[in-house]
């Protein structure tokens, strides 16, 4: 069994007045995708931002290999190994494709600094990004972005990626080619916290998963388990696989 | 904004680049506006004049720009940083006369650059405590941030009367600066080259770091999404301060060029610039380096072409302009979209 | 009774708040019988026509969290209203009468079309914007010296009745004679007292919650239903309403006005140390802190003389206790009072009660 890289317990965030996370406990495995499903407004991405400091969590604690990290500021927590793909994609528009990884690539203060295998295994992963290389980024569709924010995420080795919804109003094609990046990046020993809605995509990719709703984890345990179990799916999403192929 | 994209051929097809030009049309556009009004060697001697005028609103304005871009901060006060660099500037000028009043334009470099320098340098510390006592509580809340920079300005007025008394001193321009140049019938003030000389400069050298190195990156994308570059790892406060502190050095060395400009020091003469550099800044639009380049000379123009042709609405003028420019691009004309 | 129907029901809420209230009312009221002579008659008309031009622009920041730099220009306006109207008309109340409404119009017209083009967009903007059309408003003044007499500005008498010629009666009044300035004085009194309770009500009445409720939460209020953009082209219009009518005082008391009277930076300056002094979001904080600015102005500088003259002999220490430098230490006192003191005196005392109660 992997150990635990990320350990969320109790966690409670407000947004202002409003109460989002209600106590939220979750574990991420090393080495493993965990996804994070639920509906609209569950948390979902709440949950994400919290681990990444953007909002402070106003009780309970985050665990990053052991060390407490909730209360640490953004730059800090992703010092430590963490990549965030925000599910605007947080792409520069008026930089060119390059810059975008240039200023992805933290150790690195020129082009020629960024490790050229790496570079390389991302052109194999999303081949638009060689050939967009100069051009603004704000110029690329909305799948060639996607492709551009993960490709940021991992340009330099990470402990852990947090992505959110990277799938949403992508066309199918482009889905395919995302679900092969994915892959790709577990293969490499690439530890994944995915939050999607869309199970079909989710299930391809997920080994655990976590279901939120009301800003609660409400089940929890592997992905196989859930795949199998058409009236749990129906349960907690609404839905059943059968009928969403 | 995640529009579903098209399936593969849509994947492969090159988005077509597009450098926005148009704007940049404004410059001759509002020089060949005033050219049937005005005789041609007086239009000349205006347009050098406006053009010089410009680029020192440009080095005003541009660590203002930068601010707002970055960080929501609008410094009401960032007028005491340019009083502050052209007092200190009348003060090292003052201690070598004899070179300041010298013909020879080496002798007057030799004042001039350190009391350039002598002055960014401590309106860059100046900079440094302003953002630590003044702006940095007020992160976040706007109303008390024009106040409490207001108030800033303020202080900072007074205390340069306490330190140089309440007086307008004179700066006299250098020995060497002093007349004109004549193009045929057009006279343009030496200064006015050197000005230009400077602006441009400063310009190729922001220019520079903003396209070519990875500080420069940092600030646009910080511009435009400030969370995702702290996302990313880099810590967007100490980008701020810098960034802060180098906008105030410039101010102070915009404040000794307006004063050689105007030949003479006043503790407000940074208040009084300040409205003028909003328009700039607004027209320009926030966070952008080139906006504010195209803003600052349009202003520049304006202010001379009308300042020549009806100088009781000159004001007015620079406010229509605003106006116009923004009922054609709300945000400015080079606007950095915010996330 | 009193705090229902005069007050709208907006006490001061603490004793020491309320006799301190008092205090200046009735200091006012007994100026001239209490402190003879022109000038504290002056410094006690200047404190009553800025309780006014404070209290509409706490209207507008304290209550509804819009900073506007246009403030001092329909102060102008007013100003300049009466003026013209006095400069060009015979000294009758007709003449004043066309001279106010003259303003008001002006002023409902500008202050609505400022707040419709820019209420739109962000405080910064707005603020901006503003500080431009003011700095516009001011050249255009000095300027246009044919309508506005320029620099040197417009020198007019005054109806017959608060004119210093006139008198009531051929003896004084408990050592006081009744003419034309003591009329004047007290007509200036009640109409603040008039325009200052009526603002109390806007404020106290539903119109004035829901401001409140804009300032503490745009979005929400918007998300419930009210039209921010609506409510505060109100405000903007009765704060210009508000500001032209104590110009109009103001010209009126004294028989003159110019750019530097009304228009200049330093008087917005003043109005924001006063209101930020007393207390925003009060209403009562315009009051105080009128009062203390002004006589601060007037008096501290006597104070700060002494200090400079027993400092002589240092060099940096006697500029910095120069009198003329008495808007440093007020300068000082504004910053520190936006960080320690964000409600001003009035809120530091209402919370000591509050603190006492709990």
């Amino acid at each position: 069994m992997s150990e635990t890289l990320l350990k969320l317990e109790g966690v409670h965030t407000h947004i202002g007045a409003y109460h989002i996370l209600h106590g939220v406990d979750l574990k991420v495995a090393h080495g493993e995708l965990t996804v994070l499903l639920g509906r609209n407004g569950a948390g979902k991405t709440t949950t994400l931002r919290t681990i990444m400091g953007l909002w402070k969590a106003s009780a309970g604690t985050i665990q990053l290999e052991g060390r407490e990290i909730q209360a640490m500021a953004t730059p800090d927590v992703s010092r430590l190994g963490m990549a965030y793909v925000p599910e605007n994609m947080g792409i520069f528009p008026d930089l060119t494709v390059r810059e975008n990884m240039l200023l992805a690539a933290r150790a690195a203060k020129r082009e020629d600094q960024i490790d050229p295998k790496r570079l390389e295994w991302i052109f194999g992963l999303f081949p638009a990004m060689k050939k967009f290389w100069q051009h603004p980024a704000g110029l690329l569709s909305g799948g060639q972005k996607q492709m551009l924010a993960v490709a940021r995420a991992v340009v330099e080795p990470r402990k852990l990626l947090l992505v959110d919804e990277p799938s949403k109003g992508l066309a199918p094609a482009i889905i395919l080619n995302m679900i092969e990046a994915f892959r790709e990046l577990k293969a490499a020993d690439t530890t994944i916290l995915l939050v999607e809605q869309n199970f079909n995509f989710a299930r391809q990719l997920g080994d655990q998963v976590a279901v939120m709703d009301d800003g609660r984890v409400v089940h929890a345990g592997p992905m196989a388990e859930l795949a199998e179990d058409e009236a749990l799916q129906t349960r907690l999403l609404g839905l059943s696989l059968a009928s969403h192929q | 904004m995640t529009a579903p994209s098209t399936p593969a051929p849509g994947m492969d097809a090159l988005p077509k680049v597009r450098k926005d030009f148009v704007p940049l049309f404004l410059i001759p556009a509002i020089a060949l506006l005033a050219l049937p009004f005005i005789s041609p060697s007086t239009w000349l001697t205006l347009t050098f004049a406006g053009l010089a005028m410009g680029m020192i609103l440009f080095i005003l304005s541009s660590g203002l720009t930068l601010i707002f871009g970055l960080m929501d901060v609008l410094n009401f006060g960032h007028g005491v940083f340019i009083s502050v660099g052209a007092f200190i500037a009348t003060t090292i000028i003052g201690t070598a006369a004899g070179w300041s009043d010298s013909e020879s334009l080496l002798r007057n470099l030799g004042i001039v650059l350190p009391a350039m320098l002598g002055a960014m340098a401590l309106t860059a510390l100046l900079g440094l405590i302003f953002e630590r006592v003044i702006i940095r509580p007020v992160y976040g809340q706007p109303l008390k941030q024009i106040m409490i920079t207001m108030g800033g300005m303020i202080v900072g007025q007074e205390l340069i009367k306490v330190l140089w008394g309440p007086q307008a001193i004179p700066l006299l321009l250098p020995g060497g600066m002093r007349g004109s140049i004549l193009l045929g019938e057009a006279a343009i003030e030496k200064y006015r080259v050197v000005a230009v000389v400077i602006g441009l400069a400063v310009f190729a050298a922001m220019m520079w770091v903003m396209t070519r190195t990875k500080l420069g990156l940092l600030i646009r994308a910080g511009v435009h999404d400030r969370e995702m570059v702290e996302s990313m790892g880099y810590r967007i406060r100490r980008l701020f301060i810098g960034v802060f502190v180098a906008g105030s050095a410039l101010a102070g060395l915009g404040g000794v060029m307006w004063g050689l400009y105007q030949q003479s020091v006043v503790a407000e003469m940074g208040g009084a610039v300040n409205v003028l550099l909003f328009i700039v800044i607004i027209i320009g639009g926030l966070g952008s380096v080139g906006g504010c380049f195209l803003g600052s000379m349009l202003v520049g123009l304006v202010a001379n072409y009308v300042g020549f042709l009806a100088p009781k609405v000159a004001l007015f003028s620079n406010i229509g302009l605003m106006v116009i420019v923004l009922l054609w691009r709300p945000q400015g004309l080079y606007a950095v979209g915010k996330q | 009774m009193i705090s229902k129907f005069l007050l709208s029901g907006d006490t001061p809420r603490s004793k020491v708040l309320a006799a301190l209230l008092v205090l200046i009312v009735l200091g006012l009221a007994l100026t001239p019988f209490i402190f003879p002579g022109a000038k504290s008659l002056n410094v006690a008309a200047k404190i009553c026509i800025f309780v006014v031009l404070v209290a509409s622009f706490d209207l507008m920041l304290g209550y509804t969290g819009i900073f506007s730099f246009a403030h001092t220009m329909f102060f102008g306006i007013g100003a300049y209203g009466v003026a013209i109207a006095l400069t060009h008309l015979p000294p009758k109340w007709g003449s004043v009468g066309i001279g106010v409404a003259g303003a008001l119009a002006v002023s409902i017209l500008l202050s609505l079309v400022v707040g419709l083009f820019s209420l739109r967009v962000k405080a910064m903007f707005f603020a901006m914007i503003t500080l431009a059309v003011a700095t516009a408003f001011q050249t255009l003044a000095s300027q246009m010296s044919d309508i506005t007499g320029g620099e040197d500005g417009l020198t007019f008498k005054v109806p017959e009745l608060i004119s210093p010629a006139f008198q009531l009666r051929e003896q004084p009044f408990l050592g006081v004679t009744l003419d034309g300035r003591i009329i004047g004085f007290y007509l200036l009194l009640v109409a603040v007292v008039v325009l200052f309770l009526v603002m109390l009500r806007i404020v106290n009445s539903p119109f004035g919650r829901v401001l409140q409720a804009i300032r503490e939460n745009a979005f929400r209020a918007e998300a419930l239903g009210y039209r921010t953009v609506v409510y505060r082209t109100w405000t903007n219009v009765l704060s210009a309403v508000f500001a032209t009518l104590a110009g109009c005082l103001l010209a009126l008391w004294l028989r003159y006005n110019g750019p530097d009277t009304t228009l200049s930076f330093a008087i917005m300056m003043d109005i924001l140390l006063m209101v930020v002094i007393g207390g925003m979001g009060t209403l009562y904080g315009s009051v105080v802190g009128a009062t203390i600015f002004i006589l601060a102005e007037n008096y501290l500088q006597d104070l700060m003389k002494v200090g400079s003259t027993a400092f002589a002999k240092i060099p940096v220490l006697k500029d910095l206790v120069h009198p003329d430098r008495w808007l440093l230490w007020l300068g000082i006192l504004f910053i520190v009072g936006i960080y320690k003191f964000p409600l001003g005196i009035v809120g530091k005392l209402r919370m000591r009660l509050k603190k006492a109660a709990a």
